[in-house]
């Protein structure tokens, strides 16, 4: 993993010069990302390799791609294509196995762009190709934007900021394509270079993407808040301001957040230094669903697990998906801080929310080179799957009975792009006394802030009137799923209350 | 502790979901796990059985092993494949050896037709053994055994006049070539095809399932409900074909949930049958035959998820990571994002695919199968992979896991090197799909005994 040289968000933004200094790639070259490492154009080894070979071109690599001197002319004339071959000690013949199919030189192209064969499986996943025809799909904001950017001086194109960051083609893409990452570096460099910060579009989208930031003012008196965001002159202003939809009411703030209950309970119940785990219950337990926290704790602690409440920001999932990159990794360094930290005393990280579940395990690997970022990644669940993969959950449910409990479960994309997508109707199959119909494969269409933006209201309700028509011929009225925000999407939708798979688990298993 | 069932499938295509169906039928508790996504969605909705005997190497070379080169055979000299087969069970015999339909037998497909029309409603083709001719997008032929009742006015043994459509945006798909193929093909019927100026309201390049989303929805475009809108369009051109009344061909579009109603609709404004000619990727009816697949894994209460990949195994007795001797399964590790979790099960059935679906992979020091590590057969020397005859008998074509009649892999020396996995599928050697229009079929057969056997081998 690589330096995102135009991403180390702690210094503001005004510091930025319009000279390109010495760690700009230059024109051509995606500024973030792995490929900002300057070419080495490599030797063409039909022809004897001069004695000091080694060190003219390690020389050369302080020459941005696409700057004519880059390459030694014989070299160019042998090279088709540029790359991203590192080292001056990678240019032994030896370590290239390829010499005699491509005989014109080393191929060294970006292995994402190359993987995609263009099958377009991603684009029939795309459910805002679905519904808004003016978005280019997924193949082009990844594998061929990157590739058009690698020629020319070209700009990203600005529907990237039309995709939601579902990223389910991420999941559908049968090359591994990184998709999803394709499309968090060029919507970040598109915010970055090309988007006008005082536009009202900027302005909106960083305050939906620092909702944290907003929502610890707002419970600090949430009753307050609650009367203010609930006027319809708030809506009003919201909408005609900024761009932020009015067809939407604002989510309450609980008069008493997470953490105060934590610390007003005196903390863990259980101390087990064998089994412990750190709970990333992420902004929206927090502050507006300290029940879906509540739950998980309960839940563990039944299980006899030690919980942890690191401290800890927004896992990022709403940055990236505004290309608010830098705020995303400010906050990236402070949880990693913490969750290692957490790891180190022997506990695994647990999440309720998908979003922030995925964000842990595939964005911040993706994107930022932190130490310890692996570790968090790896050592990353989400709450009901951790507990079937470490408990007899079963064998413990084999006993429950809830009371004729009927719900209409949806699976988030994140959680989806998890391996997640049944593990609720597969848990709750054999359990007395409740009913859980899934309502299908398709996005709830809200995607985080993507449904919040006046200009993508219509959209987000058209990709989740699939949804709202299953769950209303479901039997039942309420609804479940893992994600706040879809969550907010299928209460907007039906008029159901929508629970989380854990408040379930809390009802069947703990008195 | 582990996530547990009595038979884990690897692989959510039509060889895995056939085998988990067939295992669930035999009582045993089934999971299935998919890397990604069913790949069906690139598959275009016809279920071939066999096609074609094509000829092979062997028949016009005497001595394929002689030079590194060998077989290497001109275009010139490749005989023509026996078919168009009228019916391919009575073919099956004249097969090369190791052929996966030789190992499971004709009945072995039989029985995986009948459960595929079982489960899957709105295909057309069980009424006979003969095989149907449906005209592809690229102008072709393709005999195939089950088609959706979609293509269903399509066959080429209809000779009823033939309108072909298509659509400026949609460049894939061009309508006057596919009839001039079709012609050319000698079909018996004269055909025409012509491009319309529908959908005009949508930006070139819409996404198919866009498209197949207004017709859903009976959207309005520019005031026209979209699939009046889409029958005005193309109303001018029936007159286009000599000899009365055309049915109409459209590029496979036509709605994805209510693909029958807009066909009907579209039938009903035109006054003329209607139908689809199945297209490559992004194919709708690829789409609609997943869904109802994975219909069916729930309504056999088939356990699955997707977006797992296998990334290892743990043989039973297996101490510091050396394999033990049984060479028994007991537990796949599936990757979850960065972390492993162990799956155990009593049976596996292995389903990941062939070359294009990468459950068989190879580089330049040789092929191999990457989830369990099963034994590939294949020449040592690069060269004998293939031979110069683009379209002529590939041997890489045929690379694959070899079994015994049981579907269980065998090693170098022909001994069960996993006695508790059976293999379905493209992850087979033997077959060239391909060539012998047979992926489907195959897939049917060895995953319907995969499938049996594995529950078999929990019961033991």
């Amino acid at each position: 993993m690589t330096e995102h040289n135009h991403t180390d968000g702690d210094e503001p933004r005004d510091d930025r010069t319009d000279e390109p200094s010495r760690d700009d790639p230059g024109p051509g070259v995606p500024h973030l990302g792995r490929d900002e490492e300057p070419a080495v154009y490599g030797p063409d080894y039909r022809f004897d390799l001069p004695e000091d070979l080694d060190e003219s071109v390690v020389t050369e690599t302080d020459h941005p791609i696409g700057d004519e001197t880059a390459a030694t002319p014989e070299a160019e004339a042998a090279v088709p294509d540029g790359g991203a071959s590192t080292a001056g000690e990678d240019l032994d013949p030896s370590n290239y196995d390829a010499v005699d199919v491509f005989d014109t030189g080393a191929l060294d192209l970006r292995d994402g762009a190359d993987s995609c064969y263009k099958c377009t499986t991603c684009e029939t996943s795309c459910p805002v190709a679905e519904v808004d025809d003016s978005f280019p799909g997924p193949k082009f904001q990844g594998p061929e934007q990157w590739r058009l950017k690698r020629k020319q001086d070209a700009d990203i194109d600005e529907s990237i900021t039309d995709c939601s960051n579902c990223m389910r083609c991420d999941s559908a893409c049968p090359s591994s394509v990184p998709l999803s990452q394709m499309h968090n570096e060029a919507r970040s460099e598109f915010v970055e270079e090309q988007m006008e910060k005082l536009s009202t579009e900027y302005v909106r989208n960083r305050i939906l993407s620092n909702y944290r930031f907003f929502a610890a003012i707002a419970s600090k008196t949430p009753r307050l808040a609650n009367f203010v965001t609930g006027l319809s002159v708030t809506q009003w202003a919201g909408e005609k301001l900024l761009g932020i939809t009015g067809e939407r009411e604002f989510p309450d703030f609980a008069e008493e957040t997470f953490r105060e209950w934590w610390r007003e309970r005196g903390g863990a119940q259980v101390e087990n230094p064998e089994k412990r785990v750190a709970y990333f219950h992420g902004c929206y337990s927090n502050y507006n669903t300290p029940e879906v926290g509540k739950a998980m704790v309960r839940v563990y602690e039944r299980f006899g697990y030690e919980v942890m409440i690191p401290p800890q920001k927004c896992s990022g999932t709403p940055m990236f998906a505004n290309g608010m990159l830098a705020d995303a990794r400010r906050h990236a360094e402070k949880n990693v801080e913490e969750l290692v930290a957490a790891i180190g005393e022997g506990a695994d990280i647990i999440a309720s929310c998908t979003s922030c579940s995925l964000s842990l395990r595939q964005e911040y690997p993706e994107l930022f080179d932190i130490h310890g970022i692996e570790d968090v990644a790896e050592n990353t669940f989400e709450a009901l799957e951790y507990l079937r993969i470490h408990e007899d959950l079963d064998g413990a449910l084999a006993d429950a009975s809830l009371d004729g409990e009927e719900l209409a479960y949806h699976a988030p994309c994140h959680a989806r792009n998890q391996g997640l997508a049944r593990q609720a109707i597969e848990t709750f199959d054999d359990v007395n006394g409740v009913a859980v119909e899934d309502v299908g494969d398709s996005c709830s269409g809200i995607s985080g802030t993507y449904g919040w933006k006046a200009e993508k209201y219509d959209y987000s309700m058209e990709i989740g009137a699939e949804m709202f028509e299953h769950m209303r011929a479901a039997e039942g009225e309420v609804g479940m799923t893992e994600c706040p925000t879809c969550a907010m999407q299928m209460e907007h939708g039906t008029g159901y209350d929508i629970r989380h798979p854990l408040q379930l688990l809390e009802a069947a298993l703990v008195d | 502790m582990a996530i547990t069932s009595d038979v884990l499938v690897v692989g959510g295509g039509l060889a895995g979901i056939t085998a988990a169906l067939s295992a669930a039928r035999e009582g045993a508790d089934v999971r299935l796990v998919s890397h990604k996504q069913s790949t069906l969605q690139q598959a275009s909705g016809l279920v071939d059985a066999l096609g074609y005997v094509p000829h092979t190497r062997t028949e016009t070379d005497t001595d394929p092993a002689k030079t590194p080169t060998a077989g290497r055979t001109g275009v010139h000299d490749r005989p023509d494949p026996a078919g168009p087969l009228a019916d391919p069970f009575a073919a099956i015999d004249d097969l090369p050896e190791g052929h996966p339909y030789r190992l499971v037998g004709a009945d072995a497909l039989r029985e995986g037709l009948a459960l595929f029309d079982e489960v899957v409603e709105g295909y057309q083709g069980a009424h006979t053994d003969r095989n149907a001719l449906v005209p592809t997008f690229g102008g072709t032929v393709k005999p195939t055994a089950r088609y959706p009742e979609a293509a269903a006015a399509g066959l080429a043994s209809d000779d009823r006049p033939m309108l072909v459509v298509g659509f400026r945006s949609l460049t894939e798909f061009d309508a006057r070539q596919v009839a001039a193929r079709l012609e050319a093909a000698g079909v018996p019927f004269p055909v025409v095809g012509a491009e319309v100026a529908f959908p005009a309201a949508f930006r070139d390049g819409a996404m198919v399932t866009r498209l197949a989303r207004a017709l859903d929805l009976d959207e309005s475009i520019d005031g026209t409900p979209a699939r009046r809108a889409l029958a005005d369009a193309v109303d001018p051109h029936l007159d286009a074909v000599d000899g009365g009344d055309a049915r109409v061909g459209f590029p496979a579009f036509l709605g994805d949930d209510e693909a029958p109603a807009v066909r009907a609709d579209l039938a009903d404004y035109l006054g003329a049958e209607v139908f689809e000619i199945p297209m490559g990727p992004p194919s709708l009816p690829g789409l609609r035959l997943a869904d109802r697949l994975y219909d069916a894994l729930d309504d056999a209460s088939v356990r699955y998820e997707t977006g797992v990949p296998v990334v290892g195994r743990e043989l039973a007795g297996e101490v510091d990571g050396s394999d033990a001797a049984s060479g028994r399964l007991e537990a796949l590790l599936v990757d979850r994002k960065g972390t492993e979790v162990p799956y155990a099960a009593d049976a596996v059935v292995l389903a990941t695919g062939g070359l294009v679906g990468k459950g068989i992979d190879s580089d330049r020091q040789g092929v191999r199968e990457p989830v369990l590590g099963c034994h590939v057969p294949h020449p040592a020397e690069r060269y004998e992979w293939y031979v110069d005859d683009a379209f002529g008998d590939q041997p890489y074509a045929r690379f694959g896991v070899d079994t015994d009649e049981r579907l269980r892999p065998l090693d170098g020396d022909g001994a069960v090197q996993f006695p508790n996995v059976r293999v379905a599928g493209a992850t087979l050697g033997g077959a060239d799909v391909a060539r012998e229009k047979s992926a489907s079929g195959v897939s049917l057969a060895t995953g319907l005994v995969a499938g049996r056997e594995a529950a078999a081998e929990v019961a033991r």
